[in-house]
């Protein structure tokens, strides 16, 4: 580095300074100038459904290139609070509202809306070199609530069973617990992991394991892991989870997933869900392993 | 002289200022977390802890029972401790008394980054390479274990242990080896006999302080023990600790309920006992000062 005198080191910083406020100026204060407002929407909750929304936002930025959609998961409990609290303009959830929540808004003078944009299998996993490849629903209950303990029990090699759930704060937890388990408490000793992703890579890995995920990341994680067939009741032939079983009502375990808005949707927001439940927007649910809603 | 105490009290004031606004607000948090966690004596009870089942989402009946969360807490800081201070200590009395000048200056800093490596990184590498070998070593149904956590744990906790009895192994005064050395003791001996019980106070500071990183640590507990909350005190098994089940349900939990209470009541335990132990650290530390 060259030795300059004090007062020119002095010139050169003062100048950069200028230059530097100038560049972080000038092009947001056209921008405003030019746009109005930009308009910005902000989607919080389920994170079965945050690569579809995320998917959504951006088709529908290509069309509307003023708008800033911004996506994050958390849990369909997490963007249920998130909209009552006011910091989120749209909740995606896996579940629908409970009956506190419901409340909860009740008190806060809001009436949330719910719309229904597509719906999704729930696969039950388990490793590959396990010889069962499918149960009823009424073991899968035995299997979460503790009643049994080994798959010698459901036809299986003699192996103590690894049961994996999501944690609580998932909608997939919620759902499975009401529509599977009947509402009973799963078992003390089933592992929750706090993401799907989790979910896959510990079922691949153990032998003895049983896990719980949206149909979406079955289509993703081909391989590593096995899809079983469900029996709605024992007299019943098994169904795989497909898009097709799905969509046609054979495979009993699969859920409404929805939007949920604080009030009547309006605006930017009325237009966003209108998108994902338009034509295209539903091509996109395909897309994306997810069953869509005529 | 007098020119500087126009500037000094031009330091002193901003200075002060900035340090009552950190006590401030950390008497802000305790009373928070209070006032959050006092509703739940009055509706379900304080008996509510006190029970062996975490159910906090029923469609029957919810339980709030503190018991696996705070044994399977403690199983994780045991057992990561057990690793830690042996290996911790052997290393801080080897770098204080044994290493050459220049092992010194290569090493303490080497811990230095060991205790920068953030703790989600070591949860990733805990998911992904330690707990499916731990599965096959130890022949388990599920590497998520107890264990695992621990290791990871012990890994965060021997920089705390090694810098904290290094510096109250060298802080002994050299006349007491020198006196136990002139009365024909060996160096082995010297080392025992004097110098580590001399540092005694100053290395229990470095171990409670430890407790206190590892009881208070939370994602990669999360990652690694399968969060299953059952009451047990084997290592090898699944467990649930107190940091984790916060970490896991605040996000979802409806403002102003039982469960919303509940945890903050778990935030309550756990600071109480974290701040015991940097309590009981400092009169330790306080100790190992008099002492030398």
């Amino acid at each position: 580095m060259p030795e300059l005198p004090p007062k020119l080191w002095r010139g050169v910083v003062a100048a950069g300074a200028i230059l530097l406020t100038i560049s972080s100026c000038n092009p947001r204060g056209r921008g405003t100038g030019e746009a109005g407002t930009p308009a910005a929407l902000t989607i919080k909750g389920s994170d079965t459904m945050v690569h579809l929304v995320s998917a959504w936002a951006e088709a529908f930025m290509q069309e509307h290139p003023r708008t800033e959609i911004s996506v994050t998961g958390g849990g369909s409990g997490t963007g249920f609070a998130a909209l009552l609290n006011g910091t989120t303009d749209i909740c995606a959830a896996s579940r629908e509202m409970m009956p506190s929540e419901t409340q909860l808004a009740r008190g806060k003078g809001l009436a949330p809306v719910r719309s229904l944009v597509a719906r999704d299998g729930i696969a039950l996993i388990v490793h590959p070199s396990n010889v069962v490849d499918q149960l009823s629903i009424e073991q899968l209950r035995k299997i979460y609530t503790g009643a049994y303990d080994n798959w010698n029990q459901v036809g299986g090699a003699d192996r103590p069973m690894v049961v994996y759930s999501r944690d609580s704060s998932s909608g997939t937890f919620v759902y499975f617990q009401e529509h599977v388990l009947r509402k009973r408490d799963y078992r003390a000793d089933a592992r929750m992991l706090p993401a799907t992703s989790a979910i896959v890579q510990s079922v691949a890995e153990d032998e003895g394991a049983i896990g719980y995920v949206g149909l979406g990341y079955v289509v993703e994680s081909a391989g590593g892991v096995k899809v079983l067939g469900i029996r709605s009741a024992a007299d019943q032939p098994a169904i795989k989870p497909t898009v097709a079983s799905v969509e046609s009502g054979e495979y009993s375990i699969a859920r409404p997933l929805q939007l949920y808005t604080a009030d009547e949707p309006h605006g930017l927001v009325a237009t966003f869900i209108e998108f994902c439940r338009g034509q295209e927007g539903q091509e996109i649910v395909h897309a994306s392993g997810f069953v869509a809603v005529k | 002289m007098s020119r500087f105490k126009a500037s000094e009290a031009g330091i002193r004031w901003p200075l002060l200022a900035a340090t009552s606004v950190s006590i401030l607000i950390v008497a802000l948090i305790f009373i928070f977390l209070g006032k959050e966690a006092l509703p739940f004596v009055r509706h379900p009870g304080l008996s509510e802890l006190w029970g062996d089942r975490w159910v906090p989402l029923s469609f029957q009946k919810e339980y709030f029972g503190l018991g696996p969360l705070i044994v399977g807490s403690l199983l994780v800081t045991c057992t990561s401790l057990a690793i830690a201070v042996p290996s911790g200590l052997c290393t801080a009395i080897y770098l204080a008394e044994l290493a050459r000048p220049w092992e010194r200056r290569v090493m303490l800093p080497l811990f230095d980054v060991l205790a920068t490596i953030p703790t989600v990184v070591l949860g990733f590498f805990g998911l992904v390479v330690l707990s499916p070998w731990m599965k096959q070593f130890f022949g388990l149904v599920s590497g998520m274990s107890a264990l695992s956590a621990s290791l990871l744990l012990a890994l965060m906790a021997v920089p705390t242990v090694v810098s904290v009895s290094e510096d109250a192994i060298r802080s002994v005064p050299g006349t007491l080896q020198m006196a136990s050395l002139a009365v024909g003791a060996s160096r082995l001996q010297t080392l025992w006999r004097v110098t580590v019980p001399a540092a005694a106070p100053g290395i229990t500071a470095a171990v409670v302080l430890a407790m206190g990183r590892v009881i208070g640590e939370t994602m990669t507990v999360i990652m690694v023990t399968g969060n299953a909350p059952v009451v047990t005190v084997n290592p090898l098994e699944s467990v649930r600790t107190m940091t984790a089940t916060i970490a896991l349900e605040m996000g979802e939990v409806p403002l102003g309920s039982d469960h919303y209470r509940a945890l903050f009541c778990i935030g309550v335990v756990l600071l109480g006992i974290t701040f015991g132990l940097n309590l009981m650290a400092q009169r330790a530390w306080k100790r190992q000062r008099r002492h030398s």
